[in-house]
């Protein structure tokens, strides 16, 4: 069996496994059994991704091909690149580290977990447009519960607002979906045999690209779209935010490269410049409405639109190095944030507010969490040594590349969030970690436990490789964007 | 040259090991470690710049540019990738020794200093984190490069001043350094964009090589608002300069730094990191003479002005440190003047020397005396003048260093400090005789505020002290004195021979006519300071009664910092973060929202269509058949 | 001689007195009347339809049978709903019977 249907099996086992698990200690076994699994599933993926690249050009490798629906030629067809590899790589971290941040919650939350991990997976894997959004539909449905049931705060109105809103992306995206496989006149859903026929008419293209661009852009927080995701993380369980700000959102802008782009490169060209604009209000937008934020989840949530509306930002400038940059950003912001709601996770679980007024001097109380969320924050603010330098230094220069005054323009407005980016964060580290406590009650508190220092420690270690080392990641990309970038220069 | 780059290594090293292992390592030991590491930092670097400058000048007559180690760190595109290197040239090898010097008596230093404070292993892994990108900044083989460690030194100084973390003040200085540095830097990274776009190198030698050659013909012709496209890149990077050497108006945040450990103050806010943007400018100087002069001429008046305006300001503080900021602030300016006014080559480049040496004695007698404060303000408990006076009978070795540190600051033959700024005056009096005339009032200026503070520390009278101060352990003196033989001493150099603007040795001799003017009218400031400071008197408070209005403006720095306060509380958290925060809940927000809850509204009013009433139903349902009926018989 | 027309005339009167009762009644009784009355007036047809054109078949009249059998079946229902209404509202005013609307 193909290695990659191997992801989305080891889920499913653990979705099942968990049913039959009947106390705590067998629920986490299985949970941590599971995730760890998958975990060293990705990292063989990736060795084997690597070994097959250095004999074969295929764009696609790893490549498998069954049919389930033959009426409407839709298939199972797997097949990873670089750019899936490396979410693959990314979803399996976030997820094992989210398993140690919700260590205390029950059966069917994990179950549930579960099953948004085999969507996620399913989702990178997939090459067949239709099997593609069903798997992404499998992600976001147990987000409605996760939040609606383990939340916190006005969590059904955020699991509804946020279903809804994605649903509506959704909607956008199946008439998209459709209107590809009608206009092209295919008869076949398989993205790489649809880029090469290439045959989706230009009048049609606009369109097209319109639906795509914009319904993965709902998850990918573009702008006027994002506003589930303030009250979507802020209401969310820990692990639940970690994975959907660190992995979900990542399936809208990987969506945006891989249907919207890599199908419609012309229409994608012509049209950027109205889909730049959004994304670039929500990059520096995002950042100055964390400013004034006094709810940590909120502030990272704007937080993640700044940063998110950056990677559109990067794909939309459709050159090999903004390109470069959005994965790199991608990577770099799924596990800065995830590591950032893991750690607001553990003070929310002690002091019971994530309001920042109300807290003060947490250096002295919880020394470790503190210490990892100044790492963060200096990852976030895009320190030299962590991704999130490399990350915005690759799309910067990527999007200067360009010789056309916009362009410019925009990037320079977008390199303005290095600076407000450092204000909001400074700012709630002088804040919550410095100072003197402000509430004597969290005096009581105890420091990280084991397994939090563990979801902790593994992805700080990701950041730190990716910015110590950015060219291993590059060296995984290689020529990813080729087609497209190929497929650009033509005209 | 390949052991250079342990010079970097060792910090960076000395920094991971004590910032993992502080948990488990006791302050003594975290602290020998640190200093042992910085030491051996210090001794290579001490043997590069021998073997370097021994080895004497290449075939073409001047130092060569040597590439000690190299390494790709980052493709980017096909022509620009960030390398990761060792560039050793003058003033590389300069700063190596200056930054390790200085850094090695701030580690002994601290062992008196910091003896019993919490967090002592943080403080010397941050020491070491510091201490590692500044080495790093100054060997950049690449303006990227360079970006990198100049952002790394941002962080480190920020962690260093909030070191305190539980004092407000603290988190406040620490905050506003980062942002306003960050603030700075982003005009340095636009600067790094253009000119990596034109020139399609990040490569200090590519760049500055042929007299810059390669940007002057890859810039020309575009132009962005009416300035050319050169203007605009050397500006924005001069822009990230003066962020970080504190040029008016970005200097706001170096006087707030001194919340941190004076050590820290003495180490970077003081001798290495605020001279960043001096030495950036001298790096790139070569583009800024010949592609962007106009740049150069801007450079020098901001300088003259910032001189003088710190200088003022200076003056009228009266907490310690303060003093010390400001009159840092102002002999960086002296520098920045000297980059500004110097020419390319020979004779014409006196400014280039005279600033890279002003750099290098600055270094020593400025960390001199921030340690001479720190050392009374360990004794006192105070950094308030107020709780001063006297001192010069119950420390006397502190007394003695910080006088040559005064004299030489003041520019007093013989200290080292005369040696530059002789220089530096000559530079800007073969130039621009207003700047020279700035120039010389400011060096009056110094000495006044200088003795001004050395008076009211140590003479003046006597203050009810609690418990009797006492000169500082070993630990801290043995810097002091190490400093003050530096501070004679380092003037004594051939300058001229080792540092050019182009690399070339040559002889640059004192100018008498213009040293004894400098002479004049420092020996005048330093006399106003006797009369007004030497014994307590009520002359300097009815002098301050009669300049109220300036007093009270240059004591609160000239409103600098509120009108920034404004900029930044009012204008961006008020009238830009506040109102886009309230549009995304209420317009954006409300606009998705409202997408619900008229959904919900229409369907709200619709369902009072069914009303439950089956006889209500029936008749619809019968005109619905009589209105199909009559349809279909009509058509 | 009585033709087609002149039943159709009392069937279709009926019918349409049956449905404005159906309307405008208040009464669940009267209702129910009038919805015999419409069910009666379809039996007609099929009887004079049965009678008049096609003489030879007995289907209309089988069917009309039908139809009184199934109203009678609907009538007994309908009274037993009647009465559960009565008791639970205390009286049989459809206008007080809309509770299950949504």
């Amino acid at each position: 069996m193909n290695i990659l249907s191997i992801l989305v099996i080891i889920p499913l086992l653990t979705l099942l496994a968990l049913f039959v698990s009947r106390n705590q200690r067998y629920v986490r076994t299985v949970a941590v059994a599971g995730f760890g699994l998958q975990l060293i599933c990705a990292v063989v993926v990736a060795v084997q991704f690597l070994q097959l690249r250095s004999v074969s050009d295929e764009a696609m490798l790893l490549f498998s091909d069954t049919v389930w629906y033959a009426p409407f030629n839709i298939h199972y067809t797997v097949g990873v690149d670089g750019i899936s590899v490396l979410m693959i790589l990314l979803s399996a971290v976030v997820a094992f580290a989210g398993v140690f941040s919700s260590w205390n919650m029950e059966r069917d939350f994990f179950a549930w977990y579960s099953l948004l991990s085999i969507g996620v997976f399913g989702y990178f894997i997939s090459l067949d447009l239709f099997t593609m959004f069903m798997f992404y539909e499998i992600a976001l449905i147990p987000m409605f519960l996760l939040i609606g049931v383990w939340g916190t705060g006005r969590k059904v109105y955020a699991a509804t607002k946020l279903t809804l809103m994605l649903m509506g992306g959704s909607a956008l995206l199946l008439t998209g979906i459709l209107g590809i496989y009608f206009t092209s006149g295919a008869t076949t859903m398989n993205i790489m045999e649809l880029a090469r026929m290439d045959s989706i008419p230009m009048h049609h293209q606009y369109w097209i690209f319109c639906l795509t661009f914009i319904g993965f852009g709902v998850l990918g927080a573009l702008f006027p779209f994002h506003t589930w995701s303030p009250d979507g993380h802020a209401s969310a369980p820990t692990s639940v935010s970690m994975l959907h700000a660190g992995v979900l959102m990542k399936l809208g802008g990987y969506g945006c490269f891989r249907v919207a782009i890599f199908l419609m490169p012309q229409a994608a060209h012509e049209l950027s410049w109205i889909f730049l604009i959004l994304t670039g209000i929500g990059v520096v937008y995002g950042a100055y409405g964390a400013v004034v934020q006094t709810d940590l989840k909120y502030m990272n949530a704007y937080s993640s639109v700044s940063h998110c509306g950056l990677v559109l930002f990067a794909i939309l400038m459709l050159n090999q190095t903004a390109m470069t940059g959005a994965v790199l950003q991608m990577l770099s912001h799924g596990l800065m944030t995830a590591l950032f709601f893991s750690l607001i996770g553990m003070i929310y679980g002690r002091t019971h507010t994530r309001d920042i007024r109300e807290m003060g001097g947490m250096m002295r109380i919880m020394p470790f969490a503190s210490v990892c969320y100044v790492i963060a924050g200096f990852a976030s603010l895009g320190l030299p040594g962590f991704s999130g330098f490399v990350a915005e230094m690759t799309i910067f220069i990527g999007s200067f590349e360009h010789a056309d005054l916009f362009r410019r323009v925009l990037t320079i407005l977008a390199t303005t969030t290095i600076v407000v980016t450092a204000v909001y964060i400074l700012r709630t580290v002088g804040k919550v970690f410095y100072g003197e406590v402000q509430n004597p009650a969290h005096l009581q508190l105890d420091d990280a436990h084991w397994y939090e220092r563990l979801s902790a420690v593994a992805l700080i270690a990701c950041i730190v490789a990716i910015g110590v080392w950015p060219s291993a990641v590059q060296g995984i990309l290689y020529d990813s964007f080729a087609p497209v970038v190929e497929h650009l220069n033509i005209f | 040259m390949g052991y250079t780059v342990y010079i970097i290594l060792i910090p960076m090293l000395m920094f991971l090991f004590l910032g993992l292992g502080s948990k488990w390592l006791a302050p003594r030991v975290a602290g020998l470690f640190g200093t042992l590491g910085m030491g051996v930092s210090a001794a290579l670097a001490y043997l590069t710049a021998w073997n370097y400058f021994a080895a004497g000048v290449a075939a073409d007559g001047a130092y060569p540019t040597v590439t000690a180690w190299s390494v790709e760190w980052l493709r980017f595109t096909d022509r620009l990738h960030i390398d990761m290197g060792v560039l050793l040239d003058p003033i590389s090898v300069m700063m190596l020794v200056v930054i390790t010097t200085v850094s090695l008596m701030v580690h002994i230093y601290s062992f008196g200093y910091m003896k019993g404070e919490r967090g002592f292993q943080r403080y010397y892994a941050f020491l070491s984190l510091f201490s590692f990108s500044m080495l790093g900044l100054v060997v950049a083989t690449n303006i990227f490069q360079m970006y990198i460690f100049w952002e790394l030194v941002g962080a480190s100084s920020y962690l260093l001043i909030g070191f305190y973390y539980t004092r407000p003040a603290a988190i406040a200085a620490s905050k506003k350094a980062f942002i306003v540095t960050r603030f700075a830097d982003l005009g340095f990274l636009i600067g790094i964009l253009i000119l990596s776009y034109f020139t399609g190198t990040f490569d200090f030698g590519l760049l500055t090589a042929d007299d810059a050659s390669l940007a002057v013909t890859s810039l020309a012709g575009s132009s962005f608002l009416g300035l050319s496209a050169a203007t605009w890149a050397m500006a924005l990077l001069f822009m990230g300069a003066a962020g970080k050497s504190a040029m008016f108006p970005l200097h706001i945040w170096l006087p707030d730094a001194m919340e941190g450990p004076t050590p820290v103050s003495a180490l970077i806010h003081a001798a290495t990191m605020v001279v960043a943007g001096v030495y950036l400018v001298a790096r790139m100087f070569p583009l800024y003479y010949f592609a962007a002069p106009d740049v150069l001429t801007l450079i020098t008046y901001v300088g003259a002005f910032t001189a003088l305006f710190a200088a003022l300001i200076a003056i009228t503080q009266t907490d310690i440190k303060r003093v010390l900021a400001f009159s840092t602030i102002s002999q960086i300016a002296y520098m920045m003047v000297a980059l500004g006014v110097s020419g390319m080559g020979g004779h014409a480049g006196e400014g280039y020397t005279a600033s890279m040496f002003h750099l290098f004695t600055h270094a020593f007698f400025k960390a001199l005396l921030f340690l001479g404060a720190g050392s009374v303000i360990h004794a006192v408990h105070s950094n308030e003048m107020e709780a001063m006076g006297g001192l010069r009978r119950y420390m006397p070795v502190t007394h003695w260093t910080f006088l040559i540190a005064c004299l030489a600051i003041s520019g007093i033959p013989p200290f080292s400090g005369f040696f530059s700024k002789d220089e530096i005056l000559s530079a800007a009096f073969g130039h621009d005789k207003v700047v020279f005339a700035v120039l010389l009032l400011v060096a009056g200026l110094t000495a006044f505020y200088m003795f001004r503070l050395y008076y009211r520390i140590f003479w003046s009278e006597d203050r009810a002290y609690e418990k009797k101060p006492h000169d500082a352990p070993a630990t801290m003196l043995v810097p002091l004195v190490i400093l003050a033989l530096l501070s004679v001493t380092t003037g004594w150099l051939p300058f001229s021979e080792l540092v050019s603007s182009d690399a070339v040795p040559y002889a640059l001799g004192i100018n008498w006519w213009i040293a004894a003017g400098g002479i004049l009218v420092s020996l005048a400031g330093i006399a106003v300071a006797t009369r007004l400071y030497c014994r307590a008197n009520d002359l300097p408070a009815r002098l301050a009664a009669k300049w109220a209005g300036f007093w009270r403006a240059a004591s609160h720095r000239f409103y600098i910092d509120q009108a920034w306060l404004f900029v930044t509380k009012k204008i961006i958290f008020r009238c830009v973060s506040t109102p886009v925060a309230w549009f995304d809940r209420h317009a954006i927000d409300g606009g998705i929202s409202g997408l619900g809850t008229g959904t919900e509204r229409v369907s709200e009013s619709i369902k009072k269509m069914q009303s439950g009433r089956v006889q209500t139903y029936a008749t619809f349902f019968m005109w619905g058949v009589l209105i199909i009926v009559v349809c279909v018989f009509i058509f | 001689m009585i033709s087609m027309e002149h039943y159709l005339i009392v069937s279709s009167i009926m019918f349409f007195v049956g449905i404005y009762g159906f309307i405008a009644r208040k009464n669940l009784l009267g209702v129910l009347i009038s919805i015999e009355l419409i069910l009666n007036s379809v039996e007609i047809n099929f009887s004079v339809f049965n009678r008049y054109l096609y003489p030879e078949h007995m289907e209309g009249l089988f069917f009309s049978l039908f139809g009184i059998a199934i109203s009678a079946a609907e009538t007994a229902v309908a009274i037993a709903i009647i009465i559960n209404v009565y008791r639970l509202a205390n009286n049989i005013d459809v206008r007080h019977i809309d509770q299950m609307k949504y």
